[in-house]
């Protein structure tokens, strides 16, 4: 028997207190300046005949037969100096809007998946439109997901052409919170949707004050990136959006086996796009993204979830830090196949490393196997982590009030502080579990051994069944049909 | 004496995956007069083979295995006609003629299917990245593989496995076709007509022995 559901609370961001420190002062330094020369001397692949324009005159050093580009050092901080180090993700519900400040962290649902555990079978099958948008309805409910990234599953039965719109629409229609796909890997993508969020928004300046979708891209390491994604920020910097380029690294395969090797590599490749960016468009806003990691030695898959990758997942942020600008890094990507103890081992750790060193953006929650395979279960549980989380970072207050002495010598020796009036003040802000099992033994082997994964499924089945996020107007989703056909038009003309 | 060493270093070399050392010491043999098919049989192969196996056991890890892997390559290639003509009269499972699908660059798992193939005695033959269907037949008709390799990780390019083996079957090329990578499943493959499809690097190389007869299928 499910109950009703209490209404949607606004979004909660963690704002650590606790802090870490993994790499030093020295240890950033030698990344900056190694990062710096493999830019000058090495160079950076750029795919795409507008970027080495672009660069060239910047005064880069372009090789055009092999497409790359030699970046100056000082014509790289100068560029990311022009990079403004403070703005805001908007939202469909301007409430929603985020504030990348540099005191708040924000967590994201995962992206991409190809399968979904099936909410009512339980067994996992190819993902669908349909689960695009249960899956942003259930993030839009959740507050500890501040922001919608992926698509968090491929909707498989949409035609190639215009998946990304779909998906785009689908997280629109499903939640109100911004929205970041990975999916927008060519100018024509961006264009229609920046033409969808125009419908959205109503106009091109408000789109610039309240951006309601931004665009993530992923580097090719080592040292390139991808054309048509490079072709697709620099149309998005053009409308105000934000963009991010997100390096996953993998020591052993696409980065030196050591730790500070993939760092350089990660800083390189998180660079070089956000050189280009300032370049063609200066103060655009964007971000630093990755999701470096450590190739599994027998497999040579990518781990997602290794002491290794805890290490690197926290120390890329003091490197970003040196330059002010905002990071979202890659977490919870575990490789468990099932919502089980690998999964909370794997999604704690390597979400709480960045937490402490002050990342504004973490991404994401909700996929297993490798960031394959999408399960409502494990999206509220990794919230369930993310508010133990936002709970720990914030320390302890040692002031009068909090150490209570007072208190404590009135209450003497042998006595308890069960109704006195402080405990009545201070009890809330104690942590509460939303799905964790707490019940006595009796009552959970009465239950029919219910734990945290049943608790999750049914609050999940609640929350399809009963939540409606913000409408989309009407006279907007006749724009978007439009849109979406001339997309199909032109898709097919093109073929 | 002297061949009795070069064989042990030929087989050190691969064997120790020294990739830039490799061409140096398989023309060093070959210059002091040694048989290339011995080199094959007596030097490199037997080496390939034990870190193949020592890696089966969890004794080598991927990195070694495709050091080794290269340094054979590497042998092979800069001796040239010599070895490769050598290589053809060894008995060997077969060609594999492999790549990643057109508008996909995804690498990592399509070189460590070749690399252990690669271990297990196949002669593989990468396409890298990108490659479109066109490529594929047109390599395949010009090295007759007894299998072309299939790999796909995007649900957006895995179609372009399905045109690959229409493209085949349209131009009369008989040929088998091995199937995989993150979003493939058996269902998928069986859909497109694929003669197999495995999971991972090691069913990929116990597929390819059955599907080309080879030992051990
Ligand atoms: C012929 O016979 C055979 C037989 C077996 C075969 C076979 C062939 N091929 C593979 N196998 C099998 O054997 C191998 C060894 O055991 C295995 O190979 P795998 O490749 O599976 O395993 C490797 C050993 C290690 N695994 C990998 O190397 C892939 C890991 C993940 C994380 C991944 C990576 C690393 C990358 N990526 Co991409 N990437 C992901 C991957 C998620 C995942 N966990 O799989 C996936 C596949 N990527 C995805 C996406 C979306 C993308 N990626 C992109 C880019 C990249 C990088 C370049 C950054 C990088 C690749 C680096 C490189 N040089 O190869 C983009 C596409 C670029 C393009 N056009 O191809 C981009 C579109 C992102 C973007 N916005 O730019 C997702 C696909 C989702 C979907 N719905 O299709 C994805 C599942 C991750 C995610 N959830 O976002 C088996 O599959």
């Amino acid at each position: 028997m499910r109950g009703s559901l209490p209404p949607r609370g606004p979004i909660r961001p963690i704002r650590p207190r606790l802090g870490l420190s993994i790499l030093g002062a020295d240890g950033v330094k030698s990344i900056h300046e190694a990062a710096l020369e493999v830019l000058a001397r090495a160079g950076v692949r750029f795919p795409s005949e507008r970027a080495l324009a672009i660069l060239a005159d910047a005064g880069c050093e372009v090789d055009r037969r092999r497409q790359v580009a030699r970046i100056p050092p000082d014509v790289a901080m100068v560029a990311i100096s022009r990079a403004p180090r403070h703005f805001t993700l908007g939202a469909r519900d301007p409430a929603d809007s985020l504030s990348l400040d540099g005191e708040h962290c924000y967590l994201s649902t995962d992206g991409c998946g190809i399968e979904v555990y099936d909410l009512q079978a339980g067994s996992p099958r190819r993902s669908t439109w349909e689960d695009v948008y249960r899956s942003a309805l259930v993030a839009d409910y959740l507050d500890a997901i501040a922001f919608y990234w992926g698509p968090t599953v491929s909707a498989q039965d949409v035609p190639v052409a215009i998946r990304p719109l779909r998906e785009l629409e689908a997280a629109f229609l499903g939640t109100s919170k911004h929205v970041q796909p990975e999916t927008i890997i060519s100018a024509e993508v961006a264009r229609w949707c920046v033409e969808m969020a125009l419908a959205e928004v109503g106009g091109a300046e408000e789109l610039r004050r309240r951006p309601i979708f931004s665009v993530m891209q992923c580097a090719l390491d080592p040292l390139g990136q991808d054309g048509g994604s490079l072709e697709a920020s620099l149309v998005a910097a053009e409308h105000g959006i934000p963009t991010g380029f997100m390096p996953m690294p993998m020591s052993c395969a696409t980065a030196p086996a050591t730790l500070a090797g993939n760092l350089v590599v990660t800083t390189v490749d998180a660079l070089a796009p956000l050189i280009l960016i300032q370049l063609a468009y200066p103060g655009a806003p964007v971000f630093f993204a990755a999701a470096p990691t450590v190739m599994d030695l027998v497999t040579g898959g990518y781990t997602g979830g290794s002491p290794e990758d805890y290490l690197l997942g926290g120390a890329f942020n003091e490197v970003c830090l040196h330059y002010g600008l905002p990071l979202s890094m890659g977490v919870m990507a575990t490789g468990a196949k099932l919502p089980d103890w690998q999964a909370a081992l794997d999604n704690t750790l390597s979400t709480i490393m960045p937490v402490l060193t002050g990342t504004a953006m973490l991404t994401g929650a909700g996929l297993l196997n490798g960031s394959k395979i999408f399960s409502f279960q494990q999206l509220i549980m990794d919230c369930e982590i993310h508010s133990v989380i936002a709970r720990v970072s914030e320390g302890i207050r040692v002031d009068p009030e909090m150490l209570a002495t007072e208190l404590i010598c009135r209450i003497g020796p042998g006595g308890n502080y069960l109704a006195d009036p402080h405990t009545l003040r201070h009890l809330r802000a104690i942590w509460r579990p939303r799905v964790v099992d707490r019940s006595p033994y009796e009552a959970w082997d009465r239950s029919g051994r219910r734990g945290a994964f049943e608790a999750a499924t049914d609050l999940a089945k609640t929350i399809v069944e009963q939540h409606r996020p913000r409408p989309v107007e009407p006279s907007v989703r006749r724009e978007w049909d439009r849109i979406l056909a001339a997309a199909a038009r032109q898709a097919e003309a093109g073929n | 004496m002297e061949r009795d060493k070069l064989l042990e270093e030929m087989y050190r070399v691969v064997y120790d995956g020294e990739v830039d050392r490799a061409a140096l010491v398989a023309e060093q043999a070959l210059a002091s007069g040694l048989d290339p098919l011995d080199c094959l049989k007596l030097g490199f192969m037997p080496a390939l083979e034990r870190v193949g196996e020592e890696f089966g056991r969890g004794e080598k890890f991927l990195p070694e295995l495709v050091a080794a892997g290269e340094a054979m390559q590497r042998a092979l290639a800069v001796t040239g006609p010599q070895l490769a003509a050598a290589r053809r009269d060894l008995p060997t499972p077969g060609r594999v003629l492999l790549g990643t699908v057109e508008g996909d660059i995804h690498e990592i798992g399509k070189r460590i299917v070749g690399s252990l193939l690669m271990a297990a005695g196949f002669e593989v033959v990468d396409l890298g990245v990108d490659v479109p269907a066109r490529t594929f037949l047109e390599r395949t008709r010009e090295l007759q593989p007894s299998l072309v390799g299939l790999s796909a990780l995007l649900t957006t390019t895995m179609v372009r496995q399905r045109e690959v083996i229409e493209v085949l079957r349209q131009a009369g090329v008989r040929v088998q076709v091995m199937v995989g990578g993150a979003p493939v499943t058996p269902s998928w493959a069986e859909e497109i007509g694929a003669d197999g499809y495995a999971e991972d690097a090691s069913s990929a190389v116990a597929l390819a022995r059955r599907l080309t007869g080879g030992p051990g299928s």
